[in-house]
């Protein structure tokens, strides 16, 4: 019997001098736990690349533009064919300049004014708002009819992507945009020097067109700035009261206790609610204009007030007590604490909360789009009761555009934006950095 | 006088009676300050509140009060005729009588004795940029006279109110000034109660988005059956027929809901996974460094506008997964037919589900991050690897944490907009193919409301009632989520 028993024994001594509990199978766990992490972190980081480089890629090319310069004849017959400008002004408005500017780059071309088809596709390398540019020019200087000045007109949108290499010349005529006769105009008029990208103001300076070549963000980004003045003006001094009643001097109670899970519930709340507030109160309601940028400045002012109470209720939680002690001590009354002493050490911390928010509020589109700054605005508004739109308004409206050249204008636009909350960030980022204090 | 002009004015008496109200106290202070219960500024703020508060106070109770009498005095004129008609036609007519108003204020004396002789009223008042409707009857033009008479006479009333007012309140807070006079206290007070103001706006908006809501959605069930519109599983709202106040469309809720919750699930899919593995990576392996450069980085993500991730759906994401999906049936079948369609439920969870990330990692960070080092040190002591430290030791102390996290997260998905207007389709239909195009309630809300609006159609004002059905959705989510984490909470300390 003891021989039976101890054999096994012996054995298992002898074979396994370490019991195996499994330790390179939970080493292989463990590593491959720790994978999956660093596989996570890469993922998101990896679409955030994706994302800014999508955007940037399709972008960048917005900032040029195509313009063709060439000496532009202001022929009497074709402006002003009776000589009335001196006495029907309105003459000047109305003539025909699309033919001027065809005509002008026809006789560049070397195309023969009777062949109609040639001409008409002329005319489709030029922007239709060359209309008003050389509009402008006449009524602004009359005295140029009769003479020939060098204009750089606008290229058309698709004559811009052809020339930006964005649409593919492999494809049978028919089935795009630009025909092989205008693809070799345009070439000869790149070799000549005539044709060629410029870097594009327009896009900074003009407002919503149906063309893409003309359309620009000048506009909306003045809507932007109305709201986001009306934001700061009124979110920063309510929130940083309302931040200060309820950390300084707020008894515990039912009241402010409702006030708190408020706060915290409105933080929460989809910002497109925010948007049916704004148009059943302040439009149906109050009876303010539609479009209005006061409207939106309301809107997006409510937006961010749980923002900045909460970012401006960290930072006077952040102010040790020994400060407040030190002035009660002193003899300073409750409101001089917190007004002399505490606000001010505080303030980096509004302020920092104050710029997130703001920049926030910025990129938001959802409750614009219901409070009607969905239109189309081509002037810029003179002030913020006037119809205006807004920065990410306008890029949802270009998106909704089906032309190749509006992909570009949109991504432009997006790269816009995006600047303007990277430098406001930017701006948070430093002004913590150089004030906050640790204590 | 203008309001503008009128607010200036109160704003310089108020200037003023604060230097003379400081000026007054240092003068009764006779050189030592300690003679002055308190310091010499708040003596002028006081005379300043004074001057300007009850003012204003005046200026907007009358702003208030005084368009409401004059509305009822005008109406109140309207001939009997008028009177018994409906209320809809004595709007019109009150209406056109402001018109009028308008135009005969802009008008010269000649044109407004033209108009008194008889001559083309509309005409005239075309010429000054008014439009009028229809050619208004001669009571209009008697009322619309009475209506500029009333409009100039409140203006006139009002600001010497309002001076008196400001000028009275002024001399009387400067009289009161005395060396023991309480100034302090009395500014103060002031300052509380506009704190407590300020703080109540948090209040006034909540009964504000309830109240607009509500009274919205209920003029809709009047017009639309509740369980209709909560049980109803056809989307189909029609055009908003002009006039029409009858209901010509269907107005269900049931696929709107499900195409919501179908893209938000799809999007957590993404989201919850690689958001708590980065948070666990960040929290229990990565270096101080990585963490310092991984984590802003990350929540990046959360700081980019949603109608950039929308149009990154549209152009990028959308038909790279149709393209994709064309060379997978091509391979599989010899048949390049795409199976995915540019915009669907896929891709507009995938994309929202790349935005909430941050949300998921950040949040559940901070909670991992919480749990005491002793925890840690007991499990890796008694011979436990750190992933299963993690996964038996810290996740379930976090675990409340974590599911509250993940439920503010679901309320945000919930309530996203502009990711799933451009990238998730418009059509409402019920089905359960992720790789069709679904819709939401948030897109249906845009959709009801953009363009031209009456807001007697329930075409129109089904939107409210989406809006409130939203509401009070992420309102109970984010409620129970503070209740779980109150709830479950560990007491560490």
């Amino acid at each position: 019997m003891s021989q039976v028993i101890s054999a096994p024994a012996a054995t298992a001594r002898a074979a396994t001098p370490r019991r195996d509990i499994g330790i390179k199978r939970r080493y292989a766990a463990e590593r491959r736990f720790r994978a999956y992490g660093l596989a996570a972190i890469t993922f998101g980081l990896l679409f955030l690349f994706l994302l800014v480089s999508s955007v940037v890629s399709k972008g960048y090319t917005a900032f040029e533009q195509t313009m063709i310069t060439i000496p532009v004849e202001f022929t009497e017959s074709a402006i002003d064919k009776d000589n009335e400008r001196a006495t029907n002004p309105q003459k000047l408005m109305t003539a025909n300049y699309p033919v001027v500017a065809r005509n002008a780059l026809a006789k560049v071309l070397g195309v023969d004014p009777n062949d109609r088809a040639s001409m008409r596709a002329v005319g489709g390398m030029l922007s239709d708002s060359v209309r008003t540019q050389l509009r402008n020019i006449v009524v602004n200087n009359p005295s140029v009819i009769g003479t020939t000045q060098p204009v750089s007109l606008l290229a058309h949108g698709d004559i811009d992507s052809a020339y930006k290499g964005q649409i593919d010349l492999s494809v049978p005529e028919t089935n795009r945009k630009v025909s092989d006769k205008q693809v070799g105009w345009m070439n000869q008029l790149a070799e000549s020097g005539a044709l060629a990208g410029h870097f594009n103001t327009g896009i900074f300076l003009n407002g919503a067109s149906s063309r893409p070549e003309a359309a620009g963000v000048g506009v909306a980004f003045i809507g932007s700035l109305y709201m986001m003045l009306i934001v700061l003006v009124l979110s920063l001094p309510i929130g940083v009261a309302a931040s200060i009643y309820l950390e300084e001097f707020a008894p515990k109670n039912r009241f402010t206790d409702l006030i708190e899970v408020n706060i915290n519930n409105l933080a929460a709340v989809p910002s497109i609610v925010y948007g049916l507030l704004g148009l059943a109160v302040f439009i149906n309601f109050a009876g303010l204009p539609r479009s209005a940028a006061l409207v939106g400045g309301l809107v997006l002012t409510l937006m961010t007030l749980p923002t900045i109470i909460i970012a401006t209720r960290a930072a006077l939680k952040a102010v040790p007590p020994s400060i407040r002690a030190a002035a009660l001590g002193l003899g300073a009354s409750k409101m001089q604490t917190v007004f002399h002493h505490v606000l001010p050490l505080a303030m980096p911390g509004i302020l920092t909360g104050t710029i997130i928010g703001l920049a926030h509020a910025l990129g938001e589109t959802a409750p614009l789009l219901l409070i009607g700054m969905v239109a189309f605005v081509a002037d810029f508004p003179g002030s913020p009761l006037a119809p205006s739109t807004a920065l990410p308004v306008q890029i949802y409206m270009w998106a909704n555009e089906a032309e190749r050249a509006f992909v570009e204008r949109t991504s432009g636009a997006i790269i816009i934006l995006l600047i303007f909350l990277v430098l406001m960030n930017l701006g948070a980022i430093l002004l913590r950095r150089r004030f906050e204090r640790r204590w | 006088m203008s309001t503008s002009l009128l607010l200036l004015l109160v704003a310089i008496i108020g200037v003023i009676g604060y230097v003379a109200g400081s000026r007054r106290a240092s003068v009764l202070a006779n050189g030592k300050s300690s003679n002055l219960h308190s310091r010499p500024g708040y003596y002028g703020a006081y005379v300043g509140i004074w001057a300007t508060l009850p003012a204003i106070l005046v200026m907007v109770v009358w702003n208030i009060a005084a368009p409401t009498y004059i509305n009822s005095t005008v109406r109140g004129e309207f001939p009997a005729e008028v009177q018994a008609e409906s209320a809809a036609t004595q709007n019109l007519a009150y209406g056109m009588i402001g018109a009028i108003a308008r135009g005969l204020n802009l008008a010269t004396p000649e044109e407004v004795a033209a108009i008194d002789a008889g001559g083309d009223v509309r005409a005239i008042l075309a010429g000054k940029g008014v439009p009028l409707a229809d050619q208004p009857q001669p009571y209009m033009i008697a009322a619309a006279k009475h209506l500029n008479e009333m409009n100039a006479t409140s203006a006139m009333l009002l600001s010497v109110a309002v001076l008196l007012v400001a000028v009275g309140g002024a001399l009387l807070a400067y009289r009161s000034i005395a060396a023991r006079f309480r100034a302090r206290n009395r500014v103060e007070s002031v300052i509380l109660v506009s704190l407590i103001v300020a703080s109540s706006i948090a209040i006034f908006t909540t009964v504000g988005i309830v109240f607009s809501m509500a009274s919205e959605a209920i003029h809709f069930f009047t017009m639309v059956p509740a369980h209709e519109f909560f049980f109803g599983t056809v989307w189909d709202p029609r055009f908003a027929a002009a006039g029409s106040g009858g209901t010509s469309g269907q107005f269900g809720l049931i696929p709107l809901l499900l195409g919501t919750l179908y893209i938000g699930a799809v999007a957590m899919l993404f989201a919850v996974p690689i958001g708590l593995f980065a948070a666990i990576y960040m929290a229990e392996y990565a270096g101080s460094k990585f963490r310092s450069l991984a984590k802003p980085l990350l929540e990046v993500l959360a700081g980019i506008p949603t109608i950039v991730y929308g149009f990154f759906a549209l152009v990028t994401v959308g038909p790279f997964f149709r393209d994709l999906s064309a060379q997978m049936a091509g391979l599989a079948t010899g048949n390049y037919q795409s199976f995915i369609q540019a915009q669907s439920v896929l891709t507009a969870g995938f994309v929202m589900g790349i935005m909430l990330i941050p949300y998921v990692s950040s949040l559940s960070d901070d909670i991992i991050t919480a749990v005491p080092r002793s925890l840690r040190d007991g499990s890796l002591g008694l011979g436990a690897t750190r992933s299963e430290t993690i996964k038996k030791v810290i996740l379930p102390a976090a675990l409340p944490g974590i599911v509250g996290a993940i439920l503010m997260t679901a309320s945000r998905a919930i309530g996203e907009t502009m990711i799933v207007v451009l990238a998730a389709g418009v059509a409402a239909r019920m089905q359960l193919n992720p790789f069709e195009p679904m819709t939401t309630v948030t897109v249906k809300i845009v959709n009801q409301l953009t363009g031209d609006l009456e807001f007697t159609s329930p075409q129109t004002l089904v939107a409210f009632a989406l809006g409130i059905t939203l509401f009070v959705i992420t309102l109970c989510l984010n409620i129970y989520a503070l209740f779980i984490v109150r709830k479950y909470r560990e007491q560490y300390e």
